[in-house]
């Protein structure tokens, strides 16, 4: 098998350094291809973030190897863009300000900021218009909805162009409705430039949209369980949620589900 | 509603303004001696009578108390970035500082007095020692309770300590850091105002010691008076600059 864009080989995590901590991560392997999107589904505290901790380098693995883009990951990579489940945007700036904020430390863009500033402006604004934050680029986060700060967050989680994005379960707290019009717009940005996505999610439905292939992880101690292809073409739209293949996919992940929680 | 709003505007004067009301009746009405308790319209007439006298003493503690606050100022913000951005030092430094903050520093002040003689410089020391206590460590828990996300933003973007200490900590930290301001400039009072009680011959403290000792109670009381103003200006300003620049925090009135 070719390596991939991101491969974790026997991956073991514990929490805290003791050869008998409780194991969070055990013996997990992945391969995941340049520009594919993948979906991370599993019972709750089966270790689905730190998954996304161990890729962007954030935490250390304590046994195997997690190679991103043909390196061993030491440290926090700054190819990675992420999101979390909380927007975490920054109360004192502005939502522009925010979107901006990679900019400010992310190399090549932090030593050309403030000659190509207005540059980076309009980059901003064309990515908030996109997700439909025109004209809310002066708002402070106190002033935007849940739904609209969640935008804002993934706009500034996409403005430096990362090659791969880590999402951690970024819809979890929003209504059916903003939920579902997010993923078409997570969708669409992802169709205009391709980059890799790890998705964490407990929205099977969600996993089943968006992403190409789907991991199923086992209770704590996390391990990937099942690897599912998402025959579903694309581009996906509201009306293939109705579709059959859609419902036995989501289904049958459900099954798997229920099997990892009775276990 | 109008009159509920204007009510809240005026009640600070009305408030003070009936607090010397009954102060005054009640050492009227019981005839309370002027050297036990004079009346705020005595003491007032003092400050009058005395005013060049005050003038030059209150100058003379506000900018001591000012050079103390201004050291208390860098030094808490250093010692609570340090502190606040590293569990090691955190626990290292703890102990000692809580040590440090329970010693009454009126028996300090004799120490400084042996090492730079009455006058200023043990007053600008003692104001700068009683205050720095509440910046140091507002600072540093504004800067130790980081939401962890917010930090792992920055982190997976590849961001140095110090690029999170400067784009997160302290513009995070920064409501923190002004609250302990008003506090710590009243403290400030507090600690040259008892220096120079204790050792100089100027300032406020030495103004009421004297009159006290001459048992002029009337200009003991104008100096109390005075004392207290400035410290109600100083809050006053630290409260409009916290307002000012860290409008995100409080969210009540909209952004203009």
């Amino acid at each position: 098998m070719p390596v991939g864009f991101v491969d974790l080989d026997h991956v073991t995590l514990r929490y805290g350094g003791d050869a008998d901590a409780p194991l969070a991560l055990d013996e997990t392997s992945m391969k995941i291809a340049k520009g594919e999107f993948i979906a991370v589904v599993g019972p709750s505290g089966c270790g689905k973030s730190s998954l996304l901790k161990l890729v962007s380098g954030l935490m250390p693995p304590s046994d195997g190897n997690v190679i991103v883009n043909d390196r061993e990951v030491s440290g926090p990579l700054k190819i990675v863009g992420m999101a979390f489940q909380n927007p975490t945007l920054l109360p004192w700036r502005t939502t522009l300000q925010n979107v901006l904020l990679p900019l400010e430390i992310v190399e090549p863009y932090r030593s050309s900021g403030r000659a190509e500033r207005k540059t980076f402006e309009a980059k901003a604004m064309a990515l908030l218009a996109k997700v439909g934050l025109a004209g809310f680029e002066d708002k402070h986060p106190w002033e935007l909805s849940g739904g609209m700060q969640q935008r804002a967050s993934l706009c500034r989680s996409l403005i430096h162009e990362p090659d791969l994005l880590m999402l951690d379960e970024p819809f979890g707290a929003l209504d059916a409705f903003t939920r579902e019009e997010l993923w078409d717009i997570l969708q669409g940005l992802w169709m205009e430039r391709p980059f890799t996505v790890i998705l964490v999610t407990h929205d099977l439905r969600e996993a089943a949209y968006l992403a190409d292939t789907i991991y199923v992880m086992s209770k704590r101690p996390g391990r990937i369980l099942v690897r599912r292809e998402n025959p579903l073409p694309r581009p996906r739209d509201q009306e293939v949620t109705f579709s059959q293949d859609f419902i036995d996919l989501v289904h049958e992940l459900r099954n798997h589900i229920r099997v990892v929680r009775a276990a | 509603m109008s009159k509920r709003f204007d009510l809240s505007k005026y009640s600070p004067w009305i408030a003070s303004i009936g607090l010397f009301v009954v102060w005054e009746v009640v050492v009227r009405g019981l005839r309370v001696p002027d050297y036990i308790l004079p009346t705020p319209s005595a003491s007032l007439l003092a400050g009058w009578t005395f005013r060049g006298a005050i003038w030059m003493h209150a100058l003379q503690t506000l900018l001591t108390t000012l050079a103390g606050f201004a050291i208390a100022v860098v030094f808490g913000v250093v010692l609570g970035a340090l502190v606040g951005s590293s569990r090691a030092i955190y626990s290292a430094a703890n102990p000692i500082l809580i040590g440090f903050n329970s010693v009454p520093k009126v028996a300090v002040v004799p120490i400084l007095v042996m090492w730079f003689g009455i006058g200023t410089v043990p007053a600008v020391f003692t104001a700068f020692l009683i205050s720095f206590f509440p910046i140091v460590v507002n600072v540093a828990t504004g800067l130790a309770t980081l939401e962890p996300e917010l930090r792992d933003v920055l982190r997976s973007l590849g961001a140095s300590r110090l690029d999170i200490l400067l784009k997160v900590g302290f513009p995070r930290a920064l409501p923190f850091f002004f609250a302990s301001l008003k506090v710590s400039v009243t403290l400030a009072f507090v600690g040259s105002v008892m220096s120079e009680t204790v050792a100089s011959n100027v300032g406020m403290g030495y103004l009421m010691m004297s009159a006290s000792s001459k048992f002029n109670m009337p200009l003991v009381f104008a100096g109390l008076l005075v004392i207290a103003a400035m410290g109600v200006a100083m809050y006053g300003i630290f409260s409009i600059v916290e307002r000012r620049s860290t409008r995100w925090a409080m969210r009540g009135a909209p952004t203009a």
